[in-house]
């Protein structure tokens, strides 16, 4: 008997009894519904992690003055000596595997122009800060380095604050107030999109570090000239992170006179890094999730496995006159083995259906129940793999009953009432 | 002269039951040829259920010879015992055996699907078997929309499907009024005459007075064999 004509078998025994095969496949779709939802959930959560990295630039380092709690007590981020202005100026010099490099300051403040105010973030940085963090302009034009040598009051503005302020457009060339500080606009940034935890990055104004220090911030310290919050540094192109990191560790250990196995005054992060370990516990979490799918699937296959028996029994006769019109015994075990097969198969694709479903459901009404930074992504291997796991449960569950029908006697089972 | 169709010698059969052996054939000596039109009668328990059985290759003998068509059953594994039924026996039972929800021509073309027939060459087949029982309009019938008698001609097409070199009826009337039984029986008759070798088991003597032989069993051995 060839595999076509005893697919046709199998459709035609499911049919009979379309509503016993649609309870019995209720467990599979289960099943392969809470997978698929699950590990698309996890997944849209990865590629959405994986985008902001690239937002941020896998290759962009951020330093800090102060030392990483480690063990005991120790200064935070921001405490010790903070890094300045010629800091920068040494390191773009000095190091040649550092492409760019900007200083930062950054203050909450209150935006103002003629008949509106905006509360938003201000960033006091370097010409260079757009290389390192890779942004880009939809108009205008970014500060210069020697706008900033003289603490020019100009500043590109976010898109979200341009839109708050500007609700009409216009932003480059108008003026805006910070601190009573008016500040020429002469760009508008592009689209930045979500930050690494997923706030919003186009809600800021980027103005000349001296201009936001001197008359913005009132940042300073004793002792300190030209004092940032923090470095930001672009490493080349092709340049190992590792390397670039230790590098720029031992530069500089040198360079603000740490003593030879004291702890570092200062910490440098990779946060594509940061990003990822944090992403490693959702990862997690969703493995957790799919394997709680996969024991549905599997107590969906008991159901299977039932449902099979009872057809055995109740197609002993069929199973006899089969026998003895000239079926092997193996033809009646691959009959009931299809049979179990087709009917999880189609247990496999309506739970990727209903898994798809409820995945884009969770995305669509998720913000509404208070769920943020929720993405899907239906991996078509996925989907592929929860197919078979679910053809794989027919086989693994449907085999008991097959081989048991197999094996009547055909004398017996003819007589069967 | 060619060897009989059937041949069986000491042939013998012993259930196993919990209380002991029950020795439904104690060695039964036989030769049917081929065309012959044989009657097995006996009372219930008498063995001729179990010979039918053996000689549809359904069951194996615990001794003795038994070769049907060519084949020495005795020794045969299931598999080649299923392709023996596929092709050289034909079963017509007393309770028709149709699968339900199935055509009259799909439940013919049934046999054939184990000879790894495709769909095409098996319908025209199971048409021409249909049409040999005079139910050529009934094909795309389903069991449960025709009379008994005609669900047992639908059988016995089905029988006649793999060109078997015999015919084994069990009580194929058992289950049919006397008209019924009668035009079922007139087939058995016209497909005998067409050269068809057919055994019957019944325990109704007008059924058995048909058959040209009257092969009867008593306590697992045949008491009488009347020409």
């Amino acid at each position: 008997m060839n595999l076509l004509a005893a697919l046709a078998v199998a459709l035609i025994a499911l049919r009979v009894n379309a509503l016993r095969s649609f309870l019995a496949i209720l467990g599979v779709i289960f099943g392969v519904a809470a997978v698929i939802t699950t590990v698309s959930l996890a997944q849209g959560a990865r590629d959405a992690v994986e985008s902001r990295i690239s937002a941020l630039g896998a290759s962009t380092l951020n330093i800090t003055a102060g030392s990483r709690s480690r063990g005991g007590r120790q200064g935070g981020a921001g405490s010790g000596t903070p890094f300045s202005d010629a800091d920068i100026n040494a390191l773009r010099t000095e190091l040649d595997f550092i492409a760019a490099a900007s200083g930062l300051v950054q203050s909450n403040v209150t935006a103002v122009v003629d008949g509106a105010n905006w509360p938003t973030q201000m960033i006091g940085a370097n010409a260079e800060y757009m290389d390192v963090r890779d942004w880009s302009l939809s108009e205008g034009r970014m500060f210069t380095e020697a706008e900033t040598q003289r603490a020019a009051r100009v500043a590109v503005i976010g898109q979200t604050t341009a839109r708050e302020l500007f609700p009409g457009g216009g932003a480059v060339g108008a003026s805006v107030r910070v601190n009573s500080q008016p500040f020429d606009i002469i760009g508008v940034l592009g689209d930045l999109g979500a930050g690494a935890f997923g706030q919003d990055q186009n809600d800021v104004l980027l103005a000349p570090v001296t201009t936001v220090r001197s008359r913005v911030t009132g940042f300073s310290r004793a002792g300190v000239r030209d004092p940032v919050q923090q470095v930001w540094v672009k490493v080349a192109p092709g340049f190992d992170m590792e390397l670039a990191t230790l590098e720029l560790e031992d530069y500089l250990r040198v360079r603000r006179n740490v003593a030879p196995g004291a702890q570092d005054n200062f910490s440098i992060r990779n946060f594509a890094d940061l990003i990822r370990a944090f992403n490693e516990t959702q990862r997690v979490l969703g493995l957790l999730l799919a394997s709680a799918g996969l024991i549905t699937l599997l107590v969906g296959g008991i159901g299977i496995m039932n449902v099979m028996l009872v057809s055995v029994t109740e197609r002993t006769r069929e199973i006899g006159l089969r026998l003895a019109v000239g079926a092997r015994r193996r033809d009646i075990r691959n009959q009931f083995l299809i049979e179990s097969v087709v009917l999880c198969s189609a247990g496999g694709v309506i739970g990727l259906g209903v898994g798809i479903a409820v995945a884009r459901g969770i995305e669509a009404f998720g913000p509404a129940m208070g769920l943020t930074g929720l993405a899907v992504s239906v991996d078509p291997s996925v989907a592929l793999i929860a197919i078979g796991a679910a053809a794989g449960v027919g086989v693994l569950f449907g085999f008991y009953p097959a081989v048991r029908a197999s094996r009547l006697d055909p004398i017996e089972a003819l007589r069967h009432e | 002269m060619s060897a009989p169709l059937i041949r069986a010698r000491g042939l013998t059969r012993v259930y196993k039951l919990g209380g002991g052996d029950v020795h439904a054939l104690r060695g039964v000596d036989l030769d049917i040829e081929r065309g012959e039109y044989c009657a097995i009668m006996g009372a219930s328990g008498s063995g001729k259920s179990t010979f039918m059985n053996l000689l549809g290759a359904l069951d194996r003998p615990s001794a003795g010879e038994l070769v049907v068509d060519g084949e020495p059953l005795q020794d045969k594994r299931p598999d080649e015992l299923a392709r023996f039924r596929n092709r050289s026996v034909g079963f017509v039972f007393q309770q028709f055996n149709l699968l339900p929800r199935t055509t009259a021509l799909d439940n013919v073309a049934l046999p054939l699907l184990y000879r790894g027939w495709s769909l095409s060459k098996r319908r025209e087949r199971a048409e021409v078997c249909l049409r040999m029982v005079g139910l050529a309009d009934r094909m795309d019938h389903h069991p449960s929309q025709l009379s008994g008698g005609q669900q047992q001609r639908v059988a016995i097409a089905r029988a006649l499907a793999g060109e078997p070199a015999i015919l084994l009826a069990d009580e194929p009337t058992g289950a049919l009024d006397s008209q019924t039984s009668e035009d079922v029986m007139d087939i058995f008759d016209r497909l005998n005459t067409e050269g068809i070798t057919l055994i019957i088991v019944t325990h109704e003597a007008d059924v058995g007075a048909r058959a040209r032989r009257q092969i009867t069993f008593r306590d697992g051995l045949i008491v009488e064999d009347a020409r």
